[in-house]
């Protein structure tokens, strides 16, 4: 499964990042969201995918599964949805203020040198 | 008392010196500065008595000691000359600026906190035992020139000149510092006594000459020697006193501390003997050829500066020859040295003030403008015509005799038999007749011009009149120490040369006792210094009468092939290069940015995985394959590709929400019921946040981007997916340490008191993680809600420049 | 956004209390089952969103008339002040205290301080969210 998993990850980081190398901002954010996902499915991975039981005390049971990347996972999660959400907000701001989402348009100016 | 201390006191003071200059508007500033220097100064004469029998003292403040770097004070013979320098002129200067910087117009609070740190880092220079601090008080002298360069700071020439010695000096002090640190390493300690003490053992390792040749460069750099000396004559912008101060007497004088105090570990290399001795006798030269061509007062002072300083380099270079015979005859260029540099800080000390002096009274410093000021001005002149006499070194005043002293030296040298001088030697004596003829020459031309024959007939923009009393005292004190030393120099050698020449040669002399110079103003008819100078007063007063008919002959050298130009084209050059490079690299795109962040990943992490053989798959410890996953995991592919390929924004949005309801389903089959809750509810919001903002924003659009560009992306997309993907599997594959998982499994219970493991992370094992996350929440929270709701009304403030 | 769906609205404000209630009983269960402040702050979030996509923004503030930028002030001190609270005890930083009790109508019960800190999280996750959902809504 981690061979699969692994291969998903690498699809996942690859969409991404051809996202957030062009130039619409809207694909920026898209991308940034699919590099979180990738991002916690790679956590998941390296702290491997066995075990029977999820990580909740019950009796008889003693293989479960590993928890610290599931705690881990669970604050990058939260946390990208508020980046996510502030980007959003950032990224229409930007538009509304300049009239453009293109990024090549958006690079200063010689004065700011 | 800790007297490393003292050396942060001129700092200490400058705290209080914009305080006094706001508050006590009535009593010019300097007088409360007079009171540093003077204080410094009558304490540290107190040392005299122990330098004089050879002995020395020590003073620690530690700094890092586990790098062996501290302050410490270290007074003998050479440091104790300078500190008494330093702070003996700069009480003069400080008197003098008084009435030379109007309290009124000036800023005067800027003027002498800088003026007070320069004497804070000057006295670390000379006293500083260490390698490390001295370094840094050699940089801070280079930093409060710079500020007192460009005191003016209105000015261009003033700033040109400021940056012009600061990007000379601090080149030649990272030289430095290289060759400190080189030998640091060589004899293991920063501490210049033990690397004295072990300079047998350092003769020989590789490094050796290179970092000779380092620290010379800082040296010379300082020092303003050939061809570094450019930087002085543009560094008279400064105001007088700062000239007379830092351009003559003091800071130019560290370059040739550096060369005293190393001596005793260099001496013995041939490439030391030959680049101090050739370079300072080259600089001599130089210095006195080209100080005629000038018509700026302060110009002719700063070439003329320059030649003396080769003068004295040229001596310590001779003193160097006395580490390789014990023929008497090499012991005088030590004592000589020492002497001549007693000699011109205060010669030229005074002939700076009086070069302020016309300037202040005449408002010109043209010298093809003044003339005939010896009646107007009789005490500046007689002050005047006293430094330069001395400079031209005619009995009876000081110069005369390190003057005569100085061609012994240069005479002896010819007998030198190592390092092919007996081949060369001969050249040193005529070189140092020919310079000695052109400063003959440029002393007669700097007094005789200004105050004899007629006044011009242009009015001068100030009518002349003498100077007020308080801005001649200064001039006056130095002057008649010019004449003092004539008369006393075996008291003097006695008292401050000698206890300097045994730190130079510490090697040779137990006590300054033994060193055998008894200084005589005449020879016997029949030496051959007295012929020498015989001959270049009357070569010299015939070449100064026939002035006009030759000195035209300086034109000849056009502008462009001066090392002047060389640096203006160095300096542009650079300048324009690098602006360039960094415009080729900087292009102010993000995606630019971002494509040499991905393309360093990439190549650091795979270079890594395979040099180090990171690179391990252990296929046992997979997880087995289940049919969900298999499903799961070509839904979330499909719907990457819908997210990538997708025409509208609402595809887009949708195949991302699917992307993410995947991401909750493999959490439910790899066992995670938190996370696949958490991400279900997310996804939920994310879409419903992303909808609400879909008004806002604009249509997908690819805004043109090339099939070329397309590719570019996705390579480097394509090498960061491999790369992710390798990295998993290979972490996944080794677990170097055991994880903490276990502890949290086997306590949870009885530690937290909880059944959930993941929970009880969060709250309890790593709650101080969840606190910053709900921060760096509520912060994104915040942050949505500033950038909506508190717009600023940009409407009638559209600049704020304006 | 002005909508006028009946049946929408008719079910949400069943659905509504179903799926707060349910979103409480995560929180708390959270200490020894799948639950805890993040689970249980996104699901509010998400029944108030449900509010706000059956009504209008406003009738949804009328009806409750919360600023939720206090609410993130509320909850961050909440939380803060759990982990501060050990200091008094003259134990480390963020130590959690837990006992058992026996409470009326709810019997054996272990009461923890973790709860609280929990507490603190839950109103922080509900108030920055419905920040970001109400004023990117309310931006015209």
């Amino acid at each position: 499964m981690e061979l699969i998993m692994a291969i998903v990850i690498g699809i996942l980081f690859m969409a991404a990042v051809y996202l957030i190398l062009s130039r619409s901002i809207l694909k920026i954010i898209i991308g940034t969201g699919l590099l979180s996902h990738g991002a916690h499915l790679l956590i998941l991975t390296m702290g491997g995918l066995g075990g029977i039981a999820p990580p909740v005390l019950a009796d008889g049971v003693t293989d479960y599964a590993d928890p610290l990347p599931q705690a881990l996972i669970l604050t990058a999660i939260v946390i990208s949805f508020g980046v996510t959400a502030f980007i959003l907000v950032l990224a229409y701001r930007t538009y509304a203020e300049h009239k453009t989402d293109n990024m090549n348009l958006m690079r200063g100016n010689d004065e700011h040198d | 008392m800790e007297f490393v201390l003292l050396i942060f006191l001129p700092i200490l003071a400058a705290f209080f010196v914009p305080l006094l200059f706001k508050k006590i508007k009535g009593i010019h500033t300097g007088w409360f500065v007079l009171l540093v220097p003077i204080a410094l100064f009558i304490y540290y004469l107190g040392f005299v008595t122990t330098t004089l029998d050879g002995g020395t003292a020590v003073s620690e403040l530690r700094w890092i000691p586990s790098l062996g770097i501290s302050f410490v004070s270290y007074i003998d013979g050479l440091s104790l000359l300078f500190t008494l320098l330093i702070t003996g002129i700069g009480a003069l200067v400080v008197l003098y600026s008084i009435f030379y910087l109007d309290k009124n117009r000036e800023k005067l609070n800027n003027f002498y906190v800088y003026l007070l740190i320069f004497m804070s880092a000057m006295l670390g220079v000379v006293q500083s035992e260490n390698l490390i601090s001295l370094y840094l008080f050699w940089e801070l002298t280079s930093i409060s020139s710079f500020l007192l360069i460009g005191y003016w700071n209105t000015r261009d020439r003033s700033r040109f000149g400021a940056l012009k010695s600061m990007m000379i000096t601090v080149f030649g002090g990272f030289m430095m510092l290289g060759g400190f640190i080189l030998l640091g390493i060589m004899g293991d300690t920063y501490s210049i006594r033990e690397l004295i003490a072990g300079s047998s053992a350092l003769v020989g390792q590789d490094f050796f000459t290179l970092a000779l040749v380092l620290i010379l460069l800082g040296a010379f750099t300082k020092s303003a020697q050939f061809p570094f000396h450019i930087w002085l004559p543009d560094a008279m912008e400064a105001p007088t006193p700062v000239s007379a101060y830092l351009h003559s007497a003091t800071m130019v004088k560290a370059g040739l501390y550096l060369v005293a105090r190393f001596t005793p570990i260099f001496a013995v290399s041939e490439v030391w003997v030959w680049l101090v001795t050739g370079i300072g006798l080259l600089t001599l030269f130089w210095g006195s050829l080209f100080a005629v061509k000038q018509t700026d007062l302060k110009a002719i002072l700063a070439f003329s500066t320059v030649s003396q300083l080769g003068l004295i380099m040229s001596l310590l270079g001779a003193s160097a020859v006395a580490y390789h015979t014990d023929d008497a005859l090499f012991k005088f260029a030590a004592f000589a040295a020492i002497f001549h540099l007693i000699n011109h800080a205060v010669f030229k000390g005074s002939l700076f003030m009086v070069a302020g002096i016309i300037d202040h009274e005449t408002g010109t410093r043209d010298i093809r403008k003044l003339g005939g000021l010896m009646s107007i001005m009789p005490v500046s002149f007689t002050v005047a015509f006293i430094g330069s006499m001395s400079m031209a070194g005619l009995p009876p005043f000081g110069g005369f005799l390190s003057k005569e002293m100085f061609l012994q030296s240069m005479l002896a040298l010819q007998h030198f038999e190592l390092f092919n001088f007996a081949t060369w030697g001969i050249v040193l004596p005529v070189v140092a007749w020919v310079a000695s003829v052109f400063t003959f020459i440029y002393s007669f031309y700097f007094v005789f011009k200004t105050f004899t024959g007629k006044q011009k007939e242009k009015p001068l923009p100030h009518t002349p009149h003498e100077a007020p009393f308080g801005m001649l005292i200064s001039p006056v004190i130095l002057a008649s120490l010019v004449v003092a030393i004539f008369f006393i120099p075996n008291v003097v050698g006695k008292w401050l040369v000698k206890p300097a020449v045994v730190a130079i040669q510490p090697d040779l002399y137990t006590q300054p006792s033994d060193v055998a110079v008894h200084v005589l103003a005449w020879h016997g008819i029949r030496s051959e210094e007295l012929w020498m100078t015989i001959a270049l007063i009357i070569v010299g007063f015939i070449m100064y009468l026939t002035m006009h008919k030759w000195q035209k002959l300086y034109d000849i050298q056009p502008e462009y092939v001066s090392l002047n130009a060389l640096y203006d084209a160095v300096m542009t050059f650079s300048e324009k290069g690098m602006n360039g490079l960094s415009r080729f690299y900087m292009t102010g795109l993000i995606r630019t940015y971002l494509l040499y962040m991905f393309a360093f990943i990439i190549s650091i992490t795979t270079a890594t995985l395979f040099i180090k053989k990171a690179f391990v798959v252990d296929m046992n410890s997979f997880a087995p394959v289940s049919v969900y996953g298999m499903m799961i995991a070509i839904i979330l592919v499909i719907a990457v590709g819908m997210v990538i390929f997708a025409k509208t924004r609402l595809s887009a949005i949708i195949a991302l929400g699917a992307v993410g309801y995947s991401v909750a389903l493999f959490f439910v089959i790899f066992k995670a019921p938190d996370l696949a809750l958490t991400q279900l509810v997310i996804e939920t919001v994310s879409v419903a946040l992303f909808l609400l903002a879909f008004k806002h924003l604009p249509a997908l659009s690819n805004h043109g981007e090339t099939k070329r560009t397309k590719l570019v992306n996705a390579i480097i997309a394509a090498g960061v997916g491999i790369t992710v993907a390798l990295v998993a599997l290979s972490a996944h594959s080794q677990k170097l340490i055991p994880s903490i998982s276990q502890y949290y499994k086997d306590t949870v219970a009885t530690e937290a008191g909880g059944g959930n493991i993941v929970n009880v992370i969060l709250v309890d094992y790593r709650g101080f993680d969840t606190l910053f996350e709900i921060a760096v929440l509520s912060i994104a929270g915040m942050g949505v809600l500033a950038m909506i709701k508190l717009r600023l009304s940009r409407k009638e403030n559209t600049d704020e420049n304006k | 956004m002005k909508t006028n769906d009946v049946i929408l609205q008719t079910t949400t404000k069943v659905v509504f209390f179903i799926i707060f209630l349910f979103s409480i009983h995560i929180f708390f269960a959270g200490h020894f089952a799948p639950g805890g402040g993040f689970v249980g702050g996104l699901l509010t979030t998400g029944a108030l969103l449900l509010l706000l996509l059956a009504f209008d923004l406003k009738t949804v503030q009328k009806a409750l008339p919360f600023n939720f930028i206090i609410v993130i002030g509320i909850g961050l001190l909440l939380s803060l002040g759990t982990a501060a609270g050990s200091i008094f005890f003259n134990v480390p930083f963020f130590t959690h205290a837990f006992d058992h009790f026996t409470l009326p109508l709810f019997g054996e019960t272990e009461l923890h301080t973790a709860m609280i800190f929990d507490a603190g999280v839950y109103l922080v996750v509900v108030g920055s969210a419905l920040t970001m959902i109400q004023t990117i809504g309310g931006d015209a």
